[in-house]
């Protein structure tokens, strides 16, 4: 602690290029150029951004608003009210609503077993690198990876069929069809979960559930008044996470369903490929539109759950 | 602290891993169980010799090219990673603090715009890119770029949140250190592990990479396999297990350098004394 | 986050506050050859501890040494290897932790940070089946004791530390357990804080009456809260006493540097009498003759005397200075003097020491 009087301190600048007192009069001018020169360096990241995120995104959903003469028109907007593209919105929302509540389910059950495992147990790095791999697991390859163990001609199927008879495609080739899609898209949200959960059941302090038990409470009673209550944001966050991670979803679908668009990004696909309907070219912007107000909107919700869980993690 | 109380029983873990653990190995053994299928019945390795086989070369000639351009789209994505996103970052924590939120935003927004979505704005743009740079599928980099962009900016952010950069670069200055200096001798050093997981992020992604590649009608591994797969379905077969075990392996290896390292326990230190 | 940690001083009136107007005489704790493993090292070697009811017990010594181990086998978060522990004349040992009836405040973060201030008091209440309102009345009674009735709506994370640690405080004594368990609970505090609530603690204790147990790594803490202070070092307990016993009477070597401030210099012991630096001074205990060390408080050297030295460093310390000086042999001695008397560095001394009984440690 130093004995200099307490005026000795000069008036501490509010830019973020903070300049030393002593030097004030010939920084002001050295520091205009800092600043500058500052600036500058954001330039390539900035300009980057604008040509290959903003642009794009840009022309994207603007396409959907005008027709392919060059006028505005709202008959793009106006075909996502059609039945069969409701229909498909409806088939997107529950195959990445219902694969994200299972997803989440399972991940978290998979998070509390590792939960007590230091980080250096060779079981838990096993599982970090595995989910690791596995969310990014492309989806191409998880198609394949399902269609050579499912397939109609799949290790699996045959196994099931010769071995205890059952035929799982009894009903027809299924896999090649939206319920073919679920469990390719589980394989992918649960490695997610564990990633993006883990560390809100690791923050879960020991001294909580040492003090319940000193308060009188039960082992069970801790997660009923305090582990669940405490990890229900985060939970809701990463399920918001992994449905908005369903929803955009593209490459398995294309590689598993060869006919047909069940799904939205899918449609677009149709939309951007297809040469036989005309003037729909720029349905694929509608689409892309849609899509994203949803996307946006699970985002926008994930966002604001987990600054709430945040808020208690200080 | 032990999680005392917390943590599940022994027997209960047990559950759960193998239950989990064994439906996560099914499709991935089941893979491997047919790349061994011999259509006579029984087992035989002639599909995996086949890869080696220069008459079958011919056929296995997209996924190669399309594994080359994905390796060479790995490289130049990660060198953006480095050279562009990661100074940027630096600088923003640096001079300007008060943008870190926007910049998050930023940085984040990617995963609120889907690929599929991307890359109905990325026709045209890449129309124009053909006509400038050439129509190699390398140029694919600038839109994988932006696909990484989260991940890459979470495991770099991470890794600068656990050492004090303010400190840091205030000691080297004063040290008498020029900002080159700073940057390469001070602070990437300290960031090496979150430098590493953001680039091994990039190349896991690029690598699995399919939407933007495939509707933009470049060869990638990925494009590579689908069309490989309608004469030899199990070529594709082979590369995905092939990849996944080598992207997995190499998670395994840096993990276990990176818990010895100085990044780690300073992060495992910081999060445990954060109030 | 200021200094002060706002919370008034006085206790509330007992006609208004169920907790004081309920306060009995407090419950007997022993520990009985308490012994800890932890696989192959032994941590706690048989502690022997007999804690009447009502009497505020510390638990001293330096990291590592088994207090906040042997703490928790008496909360029953650890299993003891050996022995027993004793609650009101009956075998705890196989009880699990819920059910002894405890009351325990740890060092941080044990505040549930989803729950308000009043509902965090009322938990236990509430475990034990105790209406809404019913608890809700007793937590904030609880409150009003630590200071904080006026925050119970808050949330944790809107807390200073000091403050928090009084709801878990107030959360601890609700259910008015037989004993309160206190492990370092102001360590993570600001100083002023820390002393400002060590005094609060002991306050209320004395007022309800409940037998307590506390842990501390500081032994200004101990000296100033505890009737008694047990004094552990490497899983044993070196010397059981009073603050005064302790400070005046260490009984080993261990208890003397850990306990208040002292300076080891050598020494002769001669027949029960020790010639430190020319002086002569009674030994404490029995001791063999020979080359030894012994133990010298700061109060019990004084400026003037035989001893010529030379100062080292003088620290102003507000009431009293203190200074160090080296003698001619290269002893180091500290000093305890009145403020008046200002040393400056390399200035010639001399001190001398009083004939108090001193501890001295063989040497060799």
């Amino acid at each position: 602690m130093t004995i200099a009087p307490l005026t000795a301190a000069g008036p501490t600048t509010g830019s973020a290029a903070a300049v030393s007192p002593e030097a004030a009069p010939r920084a002001s001018s050295r520091g205009a150029v800092a600043s500058a020169l500052a600036w500058i360096g954001l330039l390539p990241f900035a300009a980057y951004i604008l040509l290959f995120l903003a642009l794009p995104t840009i022309l994207a959903l603007g396409s959907g608003l005008f027709d392919d003469a060059g006028n505005l028109t709202t008959e793009n907007l106006a075909a996502l009210a059609e039945p069969t593209i409701l229909l498909v919105f409806g088939n997107t929302v529950w195959l990445s609503l219902a694969t994200a509540v299972a997803g989440s389910v399972i991940g978290a059950l998979v998070c509390w077993a590792m939960l007590g495992l230091a980080d250096a147990h060779p079981m838990r790095r096993v599982v970090d690198a595995g989910a690791s791999v596995l969310a990014q697991f492309g989806g191409v390859m998880l198609a394949f990876a399902f269609i050579a163990t499912f397939g109609l001609q799949g290790v699996a199927t045959l196994l099931l069929k010769d071995a205890l008879g059952i035929d799982l495609y009894a009903d027809g080739p299924w896999i090649y069809e939206l319920p073919g899609l679920f469990a390719p898209y589980i394989y992918f949200q649960v490695p997610l979960m564990v990633i993006t959960f883990m560390p809100a059941l690791v923050a879960l302090r020991p001294q909580w559930a040492e003090a319940n038990l000193t308060l009188g409470g039960t082992r069970a009673g801790f997660w009923v008044h305090i582990g669940l209550p405490v990890l229900a944001p985060a939970f809701l966050a990463s399920l918001l996470l992994l449905f908005a991670n369903a929803f955009s979803s593209y490459a398995t679908a294309a590689a598993l369903a060869s006919q047909g668009a069940p799904i939205i990004p899918l449609q677009i696909r149709a939309a951007l490929t297809s040469e036989t309907v005309l003037g729909r070219e720029n349905l694929a912007g509608a689409l892309a539109l849609g899509m994203i107000v949803i996307v946006a909107l699970a985002m926008w919700a994930y966002s604001a759950v987990q600054r709430r869980a945040d808020r208690w993690r200080r | 602290m032990n999680a005392a109380g917390m943590a599940p029983a022994r027997l209960t873990r047990w559950i759960i891993g193998v239950v989990v653990g064994g439906a996560f190995l099914v499709p991935l053994v089941g893979t491997f169980l047919y790349t061994l299928r011999d259509p006579a019945g029984g087992v035989t390795l002639a599909h995996w010799a086949s890869l080696f086989d220069p008459a079958h070369a011919a056929t296995l000639r997209p996924l190669l090219l399309g594994l080359g351009n994905s390796l060479i789209l790995a490289l130049v994505t990660v060198a953006i990673v480095l050279v562009v996103v990661t100074p940027t970052i630096i600088l923003v924590n640096l001079r300007f603090p008060a943008l870190r939120r926007a910049f998050e935003f930023v940085a984040l927004l990617p995963i609120s715009i889907p690929a599929i979505v991307l890359v109905v704005g990325l026709a045209p743009i890449y129309l124009q890119i053909g006509r400038a740079l050439g129509t190699g599928a390398w140029t694919l980099a600038f839109a994988y770029g932006i696909t990484v962009l989260p991940f890459a900016y979470r495991a770099i952010q991470a890794s600068l949140d656990a050492i004090d950069l303010r400190t840091l670069t205030e000691a080297a200055r004063s040290l008498g250190a020029g900002w080159p200096d700073v940057v390469l001798r001070v602070l990437v050093p300290n960031l090496r592990q979150g430098l590493m997981a953001a680039s091994l992020i990039s190349v896991a992604v690029v690598l699995g990479e399919f939407t933007i590649a495939s509707l933009l009608n470049k060869q990638v591994l990925q494009t590579g396999m689908v069309v490989v797969q309608k004469q030899d379905a199990f070529a594709p077969a082979i590369f995905t297990l092939l990849s996944l075990a080598f992207v997995f392996v190499l998670l395994l290896i840096i993990g276990s350098v990176n818990t010895g390292s100085p990044g780690a326990r300073v992060r495992k230190n910081t999060t445990r004394k954060a109030s | 986050m200021t200094a002060i940690d706002d919370a008034p001083r006085g206790l509330p009136r007992t006609a208004d506050n169920a907790l004081l107007a309920e306060a009995g005489t407090g419950t007997r704790v022993e520990f009985r050859g308490v012994v800890k493993d932890y696989g192959p090292t032994r941590v706690l070697h048989g502690i022997d501890l007999d804690i009447r009811p009502g009497e505020f017990v510390s638990l001293l010594g330096p990291s590592g040494c088994g207090k906040t181990t042997a703490l928790r086998v008496l909360a029953g978060l650890e299993q003891a290897s050996g022995g027993s522990v004793l609650l009101g004349g009956q075998d705890v040992s196989g009880v699990p932790t819920n059910r002894r009836d405890i009351g325990m405040v740890f060092q941080a973060y044990s505040l549930f940070p989803h729950l308000r201030v009043v509902d965090n008091a009322a938990f236990g209440l509430r475990r034990r089946g105790v209406g809404r309102t019913a608890a809700t009345r007793r937590a904030g009674d609880a409150l009003d004791l630590v200071g904080l009735g006026h925050l119970a709506d808050r949330f944790p994370h809107q807390l200073s530390g000091g403050q928090q640690q009084r709801v878990a405080l107030a959360r601890a004594l609700v259910t008015e357990p037989r004993v309160l368990l206190l492990d370092e609970p102001l360590s993570a505090l600001d100083a002023k804080v820390r002393v400002q609530l060590r005094d609060e603690i002991r306050r209320i204790q004395l007022r309800l009456g409940t037998t307590t147990v506390f842990v501390t790594h500081d032994q200004e803490e101990a000296l100033a809260v505890s009737d008694r202070i047990a004094v552990m070092n490497a899983g044993r307990i070196e010397q059981i006493g009073t603050p005064e016993d302790l400070y005046l009477r260490p009984e080993t070597p261990g208890v003397a540097a850990f306990v208040g401030l002292s300076s080891v210099v050598p020494a002769t012991v001669s027949g029960g009498i020790a010639s430190v630096l020319g002086a002569t001074v009674p030994v404490v205990g029995e001791v063999a003759d020979g080359e030894a060390e012994a133990f010298i408080r700061p109060e019990n050297v004084r400026l003037g005397g035989p001893i010529a030295a030379v100062v080292q460093e003088s620290t102003f310390l507000g009431s009293m200075r203190r200074t160090l000086v080296r003698t001619e042999q290269g002893a180091q001695l500290w000093l305890q003097h009145p403020v008046a008397e200002r040393l400056g560095f390399d200035e010639r001394v001399t001190v001398g020491i009083a004939p108090v009984p001193v501890v001295v440690r063989p040497r060799g």
